[in-house]
C-alpha cells in the first residue's frame, strides 16, 4: 500500500508555478508578510495566555477583546523606546544583524504551501496558495534558516559585550550540530517523496503523513526544531539566567523588536516545514477528509493554520515546563545520539526503499534483518562500556594561607603549618577568656 | 607572543603576587581569558551579589565574590539602637527569615537580663519561625527552578507562600519584616479564632507542595543539570563555616534546633516531631531535595505547636517590661539554626540602654565564601545552578 502511495517521480511538476502576473505575486507577498506580522502578535499573546493558564495566573487580558491587543501595544511601545549604540558595537554589523534575522525570517515562508490551486477572487484566474516553488524548496527552506543565523552571531559579536559574545558562540555551535540533525532527518521524506518541492511533498502525502511511517525523523526533525529556533528547552544563546539576555543584551528599541520578531516568525516557519513535510500540509486531518471539499478552495487554509497552531502550542508547553539543557548536555544530545540515529535511519530507509523498488523482497527477511540489527547494536553497547576510570588520590599540596590573596582556610588535602609567631602580643587567647567568664557571669545574673 | 593579562585587582585585592592565568604556550597563538562579571546587577544573583568570573571558553578557571554592595553598617546601627530598635533592624538583614532573626536578638537580651518568656509565648515563637522556615524555603523552591530555566514552580511556590503569609500577616501586620517579637515575649496575643486559620494554611499548604515536587524535582533534564553539579565535601562545609540546609545536605548532622535545644525544641525533638535529615551527595540536587524535607517537617513542627497552642491554659504572652530597657553588664553569644544557616547574635553590654557591641553571624556570608572552591573547573551554565542552590540572601551576605 505504501508503495502505490509513493510512487517515484522523476520530474517535478511545477507547472503551475511562474505563470501568475506580477500583481498577483505582489499580493501574495504582501498578503505572506501580513500573515506573518499578525501571526507574530497573535502567537504572543498565545504564549502568554497559554503559559499563564498553566501558572494560575490570568495573562494580558486587558487591552482589546481578550487582551489581543497587548502584543500590538508592546510593539508600539517597543517603537517608542530609545535606540542605544554601545560605544564598544562594530556599527554596521550592529545595524546589520537584526535586519538578516528578521528578512530571512520571512523570506523562508515563500515556498510554503498554504493550499491546492484556487481561484482567485474577482478574476477568473487560479492560482496555488503558495508564492512560488522550486524544484529544490526544501533545500532553500534550509538555506535561509542558516543564513538567519547569521544574525544572532553577528549580533552577539557586534555588541562589544561579553554577555553577547557567549550568547552568539553557543548559538553558532547549536545551530551548526542541529542544522545537520535536521537536514538528516529530511533526507528519509525526500527518499520517500522522490521530491525536494514542497507542493510536491505535500501531495505526495495524500494517503499517509509521513509523521506515521518516517516517525523517527520526525522526532528528530522535532527535537532540532526546538533547538533550531533557540527556544525553550534549549535556549541557550539567550539564556537568562545565565547571559542576562545573550546575544541581544546589549539591543533595544527596534533593533531589539527585530531579533524578537524573526524568533517568532521563525518558530511558525519550522512549524510549517514540519507540517509541510510530516503532517501533510494543508490537507485535511483524517475525520475531515471524508468530506470532499475540505481538501479545495480556501478551505485548506485552515487545517494548516491548526497544525501550526498546534506546533505553536507544544512550544509554549515545553517552555512553561522544562528547565534549561546545560550547552554540553545539548551538543551531546545533539552529536551523540541526534546524528547517529539519523544516518541509521536515513540508511535503513534507503535501504528499504531500494529493495521494495527492485521488485520486492520479503517483508519479513527485512523484520528479520531489523532485529539482527539490533542485537547487534545491543551488544556493541554492552562491550563498549569502559571500565569506570580510577580517580586519582587526592595528594598532599602545600598551603598557602594567602591564595589568591585573601586569607583562606585549609581546603581538603591540605594540612594548617603550625602558625609562626606572628607581630602581635603574645596571650592573644586572653580575651576569649574574659568574654567567655563575662558570658558565664551573665547567664548565671541571669538564672 | 602569548600575552599575559592580570586579573582580580581590585576589590577583594585578588589577584596579589601575579596571577598567571591567560597566556598560551609560549610562541603558540595568543590566548586570552576572558573576565566575565556576573552581577552586581544580573538576574542569576538575586540582588547585589558580585562575581568575577574568568573564563577559559565557557569553563570558569577562577571566581572571586566580590560582596558589599548592600552594606547598611548594621552592627555599628545596632550600637546606637536600643534594645527595642534593635530588633527593626534585626529583621533586616535577611528579608526572607525576619522572624527568625529576630528571634536571635531577643534571645540574647532575655539571657542577659535573666528572663523568663512564659511558655505560650515559647510555643507561638517556635510556630511562627517554623512557618517563616517553611517561607523561606518556599521562596527558593520557586526561584531555583527558575535560574535552571524553568518558570512555572515559582508561581506554585508563591501560592504556598500566599497562603503562610496570610495567617502571618494577620497576626503581626507584616508580610515580610513581622516585628512580632518582644523581649520577654511576642508583641500582642494571637487574635480569635488565629489558630484555627494557621492550621488550615498548614494543611493546605502540606497538601499542595508535592505538587512542587511533581513538577521539578524528578525531571531528566532537572536531575542532569544538578545531580553530581557543585558537590561540595563535608571537609570543605566545616573549613568555611558553611551551615544550614547546604551543610546538611553533604551529610554534616548538624541543626541547632537538636544539638543546642532553645524555645520549645527539646520537647519537640523528644515527641519525635524534629527530625533532622541530612543528605548524602552534597550536590545541587540534594540541596534542594533538602529544603523539600525541610518543608514537610517544619510544617509538622507548626501542627504539633499549634496543637500544644489549644491544650495551654490562658496567660500572659509577654513580660511587662521597665520604660528603660538595660541589659546587664556582660557578653553572652546566641545562636539559632535560621533558615538558611546559623544566625548568630554576640550581645556585649556594658550596662547602658544600648549594646556596647552586638556582632552578627549571618548564614549566607559563610556559605557563599564557599563559592571559589565550588565553582572552579564549571561550566558557566552550572555556576547559575550552583549559585542558586546556595540558597542566599544578599542581605545577608553584606549585612
Amino acid at each position: 500500500m505504501i508503495v502505490q502511495a509513493l510512487g517515484v517521480r522523476t520530474v517535478d511538476d511545477l507547472s503551475e508555478f511562474g505563470t501568475d502576473p506580477w500583481w498577483l505575486s505582489l499580493i501574495k507577498a504582501v498578503l505572506i508578510f501580513v500573515f506573518l506580522l499578525l501571526l507574530t502578535l497573535f502567537n504572543i499573546w498565545f504564549e502568554r495566555r497559554v503559559v499563564a493558564r498553566m501558572q494560575h495566573r490570568a495573562g494580558p487580558n486587558k487591552n482589546g477583546p481578550f487582551g489581543l491587543l497587548q502584543s500590538l501595544a508592546d510593539a508600539m511601545k517597543l517603537m517608542l523606546k530609545e535606540d542605544i549604540m554601545v560605544k564598544a558595537a562594530d556599527r554596521l554589523l550592529y545595524v546589520l544583524a537584526p535586519v538578516i534575522s528578521v528578512i530571512m525570517a520571512f523570506l523562508a515562508f515563500a515556498v510554503i504551501p498554504f493550499g491546492p490551486v484556487v481561484d482567485v477572487p474577482f478574476t477568473d484566474r487560479q492560482t496555488p496558495l503558495q508564492l512560488t516553488d522550486l524544484p529544490v524548496g526544501v533545500l532553500f527552506v534550509i538555506a535561509v534558516a542558516s543564513v538567519g543565523i547569521y544574525g544572532i552571531v553577528l549580533g552577539g559579536w557586534a555588541s562589544g559585550s561579553t554577555y553577547s559574545l557567549l550568547g552568539g558562540m553557543r548559538s553558532t555551535a547549536q545551530v551548526i550540530s542541529y542544522e545537520v540533525a535536521m537536514s538528516l532527518a529530511l533526507v528519509a521524506v525526500f527518499l520517500y517523496a522522490g521530491s525536494l518541492s514542497t507542493s510536491e511533498i505535500v501531495n505526495a502525502q495524500q494517503r499517509l503523513w509521513y509523521a506515521l511511517i518516517l516517525l523517527p525523523s520526525f522526532i528528530i526533525f522535532w527535537v532540532s526544531m526546538v533547538g533550531e529556533t533557540n527556544r525553550a528547552p534549549f535556549d541557550m544563546p539567550e539564556a537568562e539566567g545565565e547571559l542576562v539576555a545573550g546575544y541581544f543584551t546589549e539591543y533595544s528599541s527596534m533593533k531589539f523588536a527585530m531579533f524578537f520578531l524573526a524568533e517568532y516568525i521563525n518558530m511558525v516557519t519550522v512549524s510549517a516545514v514540519a507540517t509541510t513535510l510530516f503532517l501533510g500540509g494543508w490537507r485535511a486531518p483524517w475525520p475531515l477528509s471524508l468530506w470532499d471539499g475540505a481538501n479545495a478552495g480556501y478551505w485548506p487554509v485552515l487545517w494548516f493554520l491548526a497544525k501550526v497552531m498546534m506546533f505553536m502550542f507544544v512550544f509554549v508547553w515545553l517552555r512553561g515546563t522544562l528547565p534549561r539543557v546545560r550547552y554540553d548536555q545539548f551538543m551531546a544530545l545533539g552529536w551523540k545520539v541526534l546524528i547517529p540515529v539519523a544516518l541509521l535511519w536515513t540508511v535503513a530507509v534507503a535501504t528499504i526503499r531500494a529493495m521494495t523498488l527492485d521488485g520486492g523482497l520479503d517483508r519479513r527477511v527485512l523484520v528479520g534483518g531489523a532485529l539482527v540489527a539490533v542485537l547487534l547494536f545491543l551488544l556493541l553497547s554492552i562491550v563498549g562500556e569502559r571500565a569506570p576510570k580510577e580517580e586519582p588520590e587526592a595528594e598532599e599540596q602545600p598551603f598557602d594561607p594567602f591564595a589568591g590573596g585573601y586569607p583562606v582556610p585549609p581546603m581538603p588535602g591540605q594540612r594548617l603549618p603550625r602558625p609562626e609567631p606572628a607581630g602581635v602580643v603574645p596571650g592573644g587567647a586572653q580575651p576569649d577568656q574574659e568574654d567567655d567568664t563575662a558570658r558565664r557571669s551573665a547567664t548565671e545574673e541571669g538564672d | 607572543m602569548a600575552e599575559e593579562r592580570v586579573v582580580g585587582v581590585g576589590a577583594g585585592a585578588a589577584g596579589f603576587g601575579g596571577y598567571d592565568r591567560g597566556g598560551g604556550e609560549p610562541g603558540g597563538l595568543a590566548t586570552q581569558d576572558m573576565v566575565l562579571n556576573i552581577g552586581p546587577q544580573h538576574p542569576a544573583t538575586h540582588g547585589v551579589l558580585r562575581l568575577r568570573i574568568t573564563l577559559d571558553g565557557e569553563r570558569i578557571v577562577g571566581c572571586e565574590p566580590i560582596v558589599g554592595y548592600m552594606h547598611r553598617g548594621v552592627e555599628k546601627l545596632f550600637e546606637v539602637r536600643d534594645y527595642r530598635q534593635i530588633i527593626v533592624l534585626a529583621n533586616r538583614h535577611d528579608w526572607l527569615s525576619a522572624f527568625s532573626s529576630e528571634l536571635g536578638v531577643v534571645m540574647a537580651v532575655e539571657r542577659m537580663l535573666g528572663m523568663e518568656v512564659p511558655e505560650r509565648a515559647v510555643w507561638a515563637r517556635t510556630l511562627l519561625a517554623e512557618m517563616n522556615r517553611a517561607l523561606n524555603h518556599l521562596m527558593f523552591l520557586g526561584s531555583y527552578p527558575i535560574e535552571l530555566g524553568a518558570i512555572t514552580p515559582i508561581f506554585y511556590a508563591f501560592r504556598e507562600r500566599e497562603t503562610l503569609q496570610q495567617v502571618m500577616e494577620e497576626i503581626s501586620g507584616g508580610r515580610m519584616h513581622y516585628m512580632f517579637n518582644r523581649v520577654g515575649g511576642l508583641k500582642e496575643d494571637l487574635p480569635a479564632g488565629w489558630l484555627d486559620r494557621a492550621s488550615a494554611a498548614v494543611a493546605a499548604v502540606r497538601r499542595r507542595v508535592p505538587q512542587i515536587e511533581d513538577l521539578i524535582f524528578g525531571n531528566e533534564i532537572f536531575l542532569a543539570r544538578t545531580r553530581g553539579v557543585g558537590t561540595i565535601s563535608p571537609e570543605l562545609i566545616s573549613a568555611y563555616g558553611v551551615s544550614g540546609p547546604i551543610a546538611r545536605a553533604s551529610g554534616v548532622d548538624f541543626d541547632l534546633r537538636r544539638d543546642e535545644p532553645y524555645l520549645a525544641y527539646p520537647e519537640l525533638a523528644e515527641e519525635g516531631v524534629l527530625r533532622v535529615t541530612t543528605g548524602e551527595d552534597g550536590d545541587c540536587h540534594s540541596r534542594f531535595g533538602m529544603l523539600l524535607e525541610q518543608v514537610s517537617v517544619s510544617l509538622d513542627l507548626a501542627d504539633a505547636c499549634i496543637a500544644r497552642l489549644r491544650s495551654l491554659p490562658q496567660g500572659p504572652i509577654n513580660q511587662r517590661l521597665p520604660k528603660i530597657l538595660k541589659a546587664p553588664e556582660g557578653a553572652t553569644y546566641c545562636w539559632t539554626e535560621n533558615p538558611l544557616g546559623i544566625n548568630g547574635y554576640y550581645l556585649v553590654s556594658r550596662g547602658e540602654k544600648t549594646p556596647w557591641r552586638l556582632k552578627l553571624r549571618s548564614a549566607s556570608f559563610n556559605n557563599i565564601a564557599v563559592l571559589p572552591e565550588v565553582l572552579r573547573g564549571c561550566v558557566v551554565a552550572d555556576m547559575i545552578a550552583i549559585l542558586g542552590s546556595m540558597f542566599f540572601v544578599v542581605g545577608d551576605i553584606d549585612k
